[in-house]
């Protein structure tokens, strides 16, 4: 029972801690529970789809099919993060400001949303597919009942805890400072999800590992151990990285940071010339509808 | 219409070519799960070279072949065998270990 519970635990916290980021980055946008409940719904189906078609994926591209697949949906979510950041950083401030009446700027950042919709969708696909696949083993190995019905309960609760306990505490961040916050994180999570991806694709043969192990980091924090497991997910640390990996961490987030740069710039200067519309005494409200129209 | 096209093309398939003829000459090493152990326990690989280990799953369960100590982890289904490109290596001894079944475990000595 303790076996399960611990394994469905440790993936259920993988996939928890990404949508526990991504659920306080939407803070405030309206519907936002539908979203990422639908997101993690569809990623359950996905995982039952994906560990029935698992020796489909593995017999596929000459047996390297299963590190191509992990690698394509890592990278599909980074570059659906990027796109977030992106969007995020021309209108992040005025959800700050009109947090409380909804405007515009949120109503058409729900395609934002549904791309994270689709992120949190990934991340539950990804570590679901493999609680699939172990509890079936588990069932054709004739794991008792019991063990079953509390472990799979108790690893579940356990990982979906650690999630909230992590949501609650980013709550405490000021409010404008909150998105400065999330909006980092969602950065240096699709860093270490592009990094991952990487160590697949170097698993594959098809990178080269431009030295297969950097640094040994070990002594200080273990991959294996929970802590480093949780690190792992929300920043991409590995105790002994390929050089490739930390190119692709690099450049991820280099792009990323580089991308918000330009887009806070971009809006900066549409403010300043837009402003002397708001001087002839339309509200901010009528202003967002004549450019929404 | 646009003549680059069959260049990147050719470049692309000819990359791919070279890297599949260096996995072919790469040393290759075989590892069986039956009843829950690994076959051999201990698999001795050379140091500083990059090889290709075949995982042979002979239970009735799934497994996940898996090691952070190398950092390799993909799934192996009942009766199927995967394959992982692993190194190159420096000297020493590094844990594997079945994460479905974490008392299955197997050491990699690079020497």
């Amino acid at each position: 029972m303790l076996g399960i519970a611990l394994l469905v635990f440790r993936e259920v916290l993988e996939a928890a801690l990404i949508v526990t980021v991504v659920a306080a980055a939407t803070r405030g946008v309206p519907r936002r529970a539908v979203f990422v409940g639908g997101g993690i719904a569809l990623g359950v189906a996905g995982a039952v789809i994906v560990a029935l078609c698992m020796g489909f994926i593995e017999g596929s591209l000459g047996g390297i099919g299963q590190e191509v697949f992990e690698a394509a949906v890592l990278l599909a979510a980074v570059v659906m993060i990027g796109w977030h950041v992106t969007w995020m950083s021309s209108h992040g401030k005025e959800m700050v400001q009109h947090m409380q009446r909804v405007t515009d700027a949120v109503k058409a950042g729900s395609s934002s949303i549904a791309i994270l919709l689709a992120v949190v969708a990934l991340a539950v696909l990804r570590e679901g597919s493999e609680i699939v696949l172990f509890l079936f083993g588990m069932a054709a190995g004739g794991a008792g009942k019991s063990g079953f019905l509390a472990g799979v309960p108790l690893g579940l609760a356990g990982g979906v805890a650690v999630g909230f306990a992590l949501y609650f505490g980013l709550l405490r961040i000021p409010l404008r400072h909150f998105f400065t916050v999330t909006n980092w994180m969602l950065v240096v999570l699709a860093a270490g999800l592009a990094a991952t991806a990487a160590g697949f694709l170097i698993q594959a043969n098809l990178l080269p590992a431009l030295g297969s192990q950097l640094w040994d980091s070990s002594w200080l924090l273990k991959n294996s151990s929970i802590v480093g497991q949780a690190v792992h997910i929300l920043t991409g640390y590995e105790a002994r990285p390929a050089g490739m990996q930390l190119v692709f961490w690099i450049a991820t987030f280099a792009l990323l940071a580089a991308g918000m740069r330009l887009m806070a710039w971009r809006m900066r200067v549409q403010r300043n010339r837009s402003q002397p519309a708001s001087t002839t005494g339309l509200s901010p409200n009528a202003a967002a509808a004549t450019h929404g129209a | 219409m646009h003549t680059w096209l069959p260049k990147i093309l050719l470049t692309g398939v000819l990359a791919v070519a070279a890297v599949a003829a260096h996995a072919a000459s790469m040393p290759q090493f075989r590892l069986v799960l039956k009843d829950q152990r690994f076959q051999p326990a201990t698999l001795k690989v050379p140091a500083k070279t990059k090889f290709k280990l075949l995982v042979t799953n002979d239970n009735t369960v799934p497994s996940e072949f898996e090691s952070t100590d190398f950092n390799r982890e993909k799934i192996v289904l009942p009766n199927s065998t995967i394959t992982v490109f692993i190194g190159p290596l420096a000297k020493g001894t590094y844990k594997f270990y079945d994460d479905f079944h974490q008392s299955t475990k197997g050491t990699l000595v690079a020497e």
